[in-house]
């Protein structure tokens, strides 16, 4: 057969993403989409977009602030909901800490991550979701290596990795028991550069913060961290620079490291990340706590 | 650098091997040697095994997952990896060859276009070896890399590996594998990975990269038998797309064009393709394994677990239902048993009404005295569904060929079927 029938790898990918985004919509009664306004959640948005076009898309989306967010991806998040119609729910880590639901850490390494999973567990039960979409990639962490598109939880949001379903075809068991629900991962097959390549192809608009810019930051561990809003507190010997700085992951503001770069539009970054010698995790704060940061966080619902 | 994506394939491989075959050292050699690995990962496993007190960087600890398995030293579960060349990406499904080797090395096969087969040039061709050569075979994977490692340990011997390539064919030819490339390596040194060996000159093949950027995969999807399950109807209700109906799917089979004449399964429905819809316009011409959009001309009754196909080209519709079945499961199948069953988009159930017989797969022979299916067996089974399935037998297409059952009480996936 003539080799013209032959998908680039990126457009496969695109291909599988939106079959796994359709079974969704088709197997479960009330999925929601998680937002973190990082670019994994760009990419899952847009393909939801393709894959029920010209219909809206039918997932509800559910951002999990915790409060430390950098302006620019507030704004972006609100003008993307805006544009496509979707509803937006947040779950708010600042209210959770007030509410004495959760406690918040102290010292100099303090972060809400740990606080997000209660959160988000809290989120889906409130609103009832049975299954809950994330922009996580196999590529980025060991733990998330081993992780299935349908990902199955049980009441308490667990995570058991020696208890998975087998997953084969294109064939994908949502099958539950009240009061269980699912964390899918359509996007479980693309790499770093695949996200970069695909957003360039398609043209998709990112935040500005995805682009080199001048910003105050300290050095810590071996990371850039920004100082804005003052959410990060410094110590006597840390000096706050400015630096030309761009984001290879945007999340909460005291763990996403940011890198020195120069990248000003999609081709330098791709250029850049096909350069890179380290992982874009490699500047997460998060996951430098322990060997097994990830693994644990999972287990205990984190997505 | 910019965009030259545009020839970029993507290929599945799986691989599978016994304990100690290398396997995790040569994919460690892989993702090194083709400069996939990260500082900060290339860091991490220098100081592990500095820890453990190991002679240089083992590479074998890059695929090294979770904390349960490194504490026990083994692989829990298939973990995929990734790498790309400029020519294309890989995707590894990294498949345990201890236990639950079959749930395992199934699971990863059902996707794969290549399986490497690992073999210990000290040990030859063992057990291990027929049953992953049967698996490759059994899951259709169109093309089998046999990968002769530890050739250093027997002095880089032309004889060792000829002895290990004439054992292999006396059973592969046995079995239905229509591509074996045979290719003698050392993951630990490198040689023939990825980098030629200067070690074997006799051998005059290619290295394991430039075969797996090189084997041809451009007809490993069906384009002649056109298959369209339908996932789900796309509605907008909207007042510019007020009737607007279309059927969303990934197409499973064949090349799609506008006004083709189709036949919707089961209602047996005729009509003509109106347009092949996309968000970024209209297509010419669709075919695997994409997700598109199909309009029709009238308006029929269609549904998910439909199947639009062509008038003269139709899968087989029926309720009794022949596979072989590879069963994933610690409680065994219970013959007479009522499952769900999940075919294509397509969800019904189904009774076992007949195990033909188990297959042992080290002999391959049929055994019709014991036909108990425990886990990690396979056999032969007639199944009887709810509603009709329309199929193509798995050697045919390998997407309207393949079910799963599920348990009804733990909703586990429980088996994997291959239909006849």
């Amino acid at each position: 057969m003539s080799s013209t029938y032959q998908l680039n790898h990126l457009r496969e990918l695109e291909s599988e993403s939106i079959f796994v985004l359709r079974e969704v919509a088709a197997q479960f009664e009330n999925p929601v989409l998680l937002f973190s306004g990082g670019k994994d959640s760009i990419l899952m948005v847009h393909l939801a977009v393709k894959a029920f076009h010209p219909a809206k898309i039918p997932f509800t989306l559910l951002h999990v602030d915790t409060g430390h967010n950098f302006q620019e991806a507030l704004d972006y998040r609100d003008a993307l909901v805006e544009r496509i119609g979707a509803k937006l729910v947040v779950g708010s880590v600042q209210e959770a800490i007030d509410s004495g639901m959760v406690r918040e850490e102290t010292g100099f390494n303090a972060t809400r991550n740990y606080l997000q999973t209660a959160v988000l567990l809290k989120s889906l039960e409130d609103g009832k979701y049975d299954a809950a979409l994330g922009g996580g990639r196999r590529d980025e962490e060991k733990a998330r290596a081993k992780e299935r598109f349908f990902s199955h939880r049980d009441e308490f949001g667990q995570w058991d990795p020696k208890n998975q379903r087998p997953e084969l075809w294109n064939l994908f068991n949502g099958r539950k028991l009240y009061g269980e629900h699912f964390r899918i991962f359509p996007i479980s097959n693309w790499t770093e550069l695949d996200v970069w390549q695909y957003l360039a192809m398609e043209k998709v608009e990112l935040p500005s913060l995805y682009f080199a810019h001048e910003r105050e930051v300290i050095h810590r561990d071996g990371m850039l961290l920004a100082t804005e809003g003052g959410l990060i507190p410094v110590r006597e010997e840390e000096k706050v620079e400015t630096l030309k700085v761009r984001c290879r992951t945007i999340g909460d503001i005291t763990t996403t490291g940011v890198w020195r770069s120069e990248a000003s539009t999609l081709e330098d970054i791709i250029a850049e990340v096909s350069m890179a010698r380290q992982t874009e995790r490699g500047g997460r704060a998060d996951d430098k706590r322990s060997e097994t940061a990830m693994e644990d966080r999972k287990k205990a619902g984190y997505f | 650098m910019s965009l030259h994506i545009e020839n970029t394939e993507l290929l599945r491989f799986t691989t599978a091997g016994s304990v100690d075959d290398g396997k995790s050292t040569l994919i460690g050699r892989l993702l090194y040697d083709s400069k996939s690995i990260f500082e900060d990962q290339y860091e991490q496993i220098a100081t592990t095994s500095s820890k453990r007190g190991e002679e240089g960087v083992n590479l074998a600890l890059l695929t090294d997952g979770l904390k349960a398995e490194r504490e026990q030293g083994i692989t829990i579960d298939v973990a995929y990896r990734y790498f790309a060349t400029p020519k294309r990406k890989f995707i590894i499904a990294d498949t345990p060859g201890h236990i639950q080797y079959t749930r395992n090395m199934v699971t990863g096969a059902s996707t794969a276009n290549v399986a490497l087969i690992l073999i210990d040039a000290r040990h030859g061709v063992v057990e291990q070896t027929r049953r992953h050569c049967f698996i490759a075979s059994l899951l259709q994977i169109p093309h089998l890399i046999v990968c002769i490692n530890k050739m250093d340990l027997v002095d880089f011997k032309e004889e060792a590996y000829n002895k290990i390539k004439e054992d292999f064919q006396t059973f592969s030819h046995r079995l239905d594998v229509k591509d074996i490339d045979f290719i003698p390596m050392s993951a630990l040194l490198g040689d023939n990975v990825v980098e030629e060996s200067t070690n074997m000159d006799w051998y005059g093949g290619s290295t394991l990269l430039y075969s797996l950027e090189n084997v041809h995969i451009g007809s490993d999807n069906n384009f002649i038998d056109c298959r369209f399950p339908v996932q789900t109807v796309i509605r907008p209700y909207s007042d510019e797309y007020h009737d607007y109906r279309g059927y969303a799917g990934r197409i499973a089979g064949g090349v799609w064009k506008k006004g083709d004449k189709v036949t919707v399964l089961p209602s047996g429905f005729s009509s003509t393709i109106a347009k092949i819809d996309s968000f970024d316009g209209e297509l010419e011409e669709a075919y695997p394994p994409m997700s598109v959009t199909l309009l029709l001309e009238d308006d029929i009754d269609i549904s998910r677990g439909d199947m639009i196909v062509r008038d003269n080209n139709q899968a087989d519709v029926g309720q009794d239902v022949e596979v072989m079945l590879c069963w994933f499961n610690e409680k065994p199948l219970q013959p007479g048993g009522t499952y769900a069953i999940m075919h294509t988009t397509k969800e019904a159930r189904c009774k076992i009404k007949e195990v033909r017989y188990r297959l042992d797969i080290n002999s391959l022979s049929r055994d019709e005295e014991n036909k108990d299916i425990k886990m990690n067996d396979i056999g032969r089974v007639l199944l009887r569904t709810t509603a009709p399935l329309f199929t193509d037998p798995y050697r045919k297409n390998r997407i309207t060929g393949s079910v799963i059952l599920i348990n009804e009480q733990t909703n586990e996936t429980v088996a994997a079927g291959m239909v006849i």
